[in-house]
């Protein structure tokens, strides 16, 4: 059949060239200190988007990437490290590419509730939040080995979302995005007021350490240094990696197929059995759980944590990078969430302005590309198997 | 013989309208009902009753033997009833695949472990799944089998009809209430589609299906049986001939003369 043929034709060299153009860009465009350099690569860089996009060679790299997603995956993580021994002793870098990381594992986490089931969710920063709150007290309290630490953090951001879960389910649509903006804005407040947690000035969070091995020093390996942010950047890195697996695997399962039906059709859904709440209250919670985790790791990284970081207007952050990068796509999620963290800290000339810009760019990409920039394929279960 | 389906003073009501008006039913197994009856007659009321959509006010409804008065939808597709909606409502950003795999749903093992760790299991379901879905749509037409993987989105609307009639095929029920299969269709599509329909039920001779539709002659055709409604009561019952022939029934499609 024709479509089988073409089918077989996709190679692994879109995908791979694609992977390498980007990551060379974006280690250009890291490394440029000139706000006039950094405006022109920015051109460039949407120039070379949209005249690729002209000439189908998106098309041909996305099926490359869909065909051959678990090489590129390791070749993905390649490029991580290779930014990072770029950037191997720049704490400011390194730093904005753990915010990236960790950005994309919160955002997975907002993927698997809006996204798939459907379930808004505009109190994401507040669960980010709840985690570093936890790393924060915890690592200054108690004992307790940083890696469970960080568990706990996803735990909690569960549990405390699982009090949203009575208004969440017994509203619909817009009603239940309204309890999560009134939690997101109560959250803050209640941070401000308590005390216990530092009111407005927030915390100190002590730096990890997993089995003696402090992540706030610098690592000395010979005559070669690294930033102690290379600790967190690893760690970070195995994090994302681990958590898109999973997302992976919750789409491509009975499961992911779950949740589209509740989030399309929820009464024919119910008509074949599926049990509505349980799917909502399922997706929700994993959603909140790697959310946490990923703001536990973050508190720790940015060792201080106050209520000014986790605001309603963060969540709409987390939000529009969903929308632009493509809702239920992880690979769109990397590339927006990049955009969206990198280009307003490197444009400083806009700083003021960014919001401005997030506007801009979530109309324009609603207007011309509803589905994102990296729209989600239709789920293929295995996607190399054939009948 | 008892009755597959047994609804008894079923009534519905919404504000000042009765939908269902003590309507009694009574379904043997094996057989094909047709009901019929003007519009707004209790037909499509009488399918979301039974499937637990709604909440009937009175009456009580069993199923090969089991009271599922007022059962959620979930209980009353695990018993064995499935069904397809009036207007087509298949998840169209879907592969056909995927729609037809929300019917299978109690099939499937929906277990977080087993879904996320145990991947060859799940392959081996994934591909007893595939090759169910793939014959049953074969049946239908073999050029939606070859394209089981593509959104439903691009298919004409009797191919997403076949579609949905597969999605609630697929877990073998019982019972099949089919709501208006042909509506909207040609004449053409709507014969190609009933022979699909009877090819189906000579493969299966075990399924009892009741269809609300408003084609007469597809109802002359398919059914051993038919019911007529008429603002949510039993105005007529027995085969298409008499049924046709009864003055009560013209009179409620025609207007008294």
């Amino acid at each position: 059949m024709a479509g089988e043929t073409e089918k077989s034709r996709v190679t692994l060299w879109p995908g791979l060239i694609a992977l390498a153009a980007a990551t060379g860009y974006f280690i250009a465009l890291l490394a440029t200190e000139n706000q006039v350099l950094i405006i022109s690569l920015l051109g460039v860089g949407m120039a070379a988007v949209l005249a690729a996009a002209w000439l189908q060679l998106l098309d041909s790299a996305s099926r490359s990437f869909l065909d051959y997603e678990d090489a590129l995956g390791g070749f993905a993580i390649l490029a991580a490290l290779a930014v990072a021994a770029f950037f191997h002793e720049d704490h400011f870098v390194l730093l904005l590419v753990i915010t990236v990381l960790l950005y994309t594992v919160a955002t997975l986490g907002l993927n698997i509730q809006f996204g798939y089931a459907g379930v808004l969710n505009f109190a994401g920063a507040s669960f980010f939040g709840i985690g570093a709150y936890t790393s924060a007290v915890l690592n200054a309290h108690t004992a307790l080995p940083h890696l469970i630490v960080l568990v706990i953090g996803g735990l909690l951001a569960a549990l405390i979302g699982s009090l949203l879960l009575l208004p969440v389910l017994r509203t619909r649509g817009h009603y239940a995005a309204i309890v999560t903006i009134a939690f997101a804005l109560l959250f803050r407040t209640f941070l401000e007021v308590n005390d216990v947690l530092g009111g407005p000035q927030g915390m100190q969070v002590p730096g990890m350490k997993i089995l003696g091995w402090a992540f706030n020093n610098n690592i000395e390996i010979g005559k070669i240094s690294l930033s102690f942010y290379m600790n967190y950047y690893v760690l970070s890195l195995l994090l994302l990696i681990g958590v898109f697996v999973v997302v992976r695997r919750l789409d491509r399962s009975w499961i992911g197929l779950n949740l589209d039906a509740l989030r399309l059709d929820e009464t024919a859904a119910s008509c074949f059995g599926l049990d509505v709440v349980r799917w909502k209250i399922t997706a929700f919670l994993i959603g909140n759980f790697i959310i946490g985790i990923a703001g536990a790791l973050f508190g720790m990284v940015g060792s201080f944590v106050a209520p000014n970081n986790y605001t309603f207007a963060d969540s709409l952050i987390l939000v529009s990078i969903l929308l632009l990068g493509g809702i239920g796509n992880p690979w769109g999620l990397i590339i927006a969430t990049a955009i969206v963290v990198v280009v307003p800290e490197k444009l400083q000339t806009i700083q003021e302005y960014r919001f401005l810009l997030y506007a801009l760019l979530v109309i324009a990409v609603l207007l011309f590309r509803p589905e994102g920039l990296l729209p989600r394929p239709v789920r293929r279960y295995f996607p190399r198997w054939r009948p | 013989m008892t009755a597959l389906l047994e609804a008894r003073g079923l009534s519905k009501r919404f504000g000042g309208v009765l939908a269902l008006d003590g309507l009694d039913l009574s379904v043997a197994p094996n057989e094909i009902i047709g009901l019929i009856g003007p519009n707004g007659s209790g037909k499509t009321t009488f399918f979301n009753v039974i499937t637990g959509i709604y909440d009937a006010d009175a009456g009580q409804v069993a199923f090969s033997g089991a009271d599922i008065t007022n059962a959620s939808p979930r209980t009353v597709y695990q018993a064995g009833i499935s069904r397809t909606f009036q207007r087509s409502r298949l998840s169209l950003p879907l592969s056909i695949f995927d729609n037809i795999m929300i019917g299978n749903h109690k099939r499937l093992n929906q277990g977080l472990w087993f879904n996320l760790v145990r991947r060859a299991e799940f392959k081996r379901e994934f591909e007893v799944a595939f090759r169910a879905a793939h014959s049953l749509v074969e049946v239908f037409e073999p050029r939606l089998a070859g394209r089981i993987f593509e959104p439903v989105a691009g298919l004409p609307m009797i191919d997403r009809r076949r579609i949905e009639i597969c999605r609630a095929l697929i877990s073998e029920p019982k019972l099949l209430l089919l709501d208006e299969p042909f509506a909207g269709m040609t004449r053409d599509e709507t014969s190609e589609l009933m022979k699909d329909i009877l090819l189906v039920r000579e493969r299966n001779k075990n399924l009892t299906i009741i269809i609300v539709e408003h084609e007469m002659g597809v109802i002359e055709r398919i059914t051993n049986r038919c019911v007529v409604l008429n603002f949510g009561r039993k105005i007529g019952e027995g085969p298409y001939r008499e049924v046709a022939a009864d003055a009560q029934v013209q009179e409620a499609y025609l207007g008294a003369a």
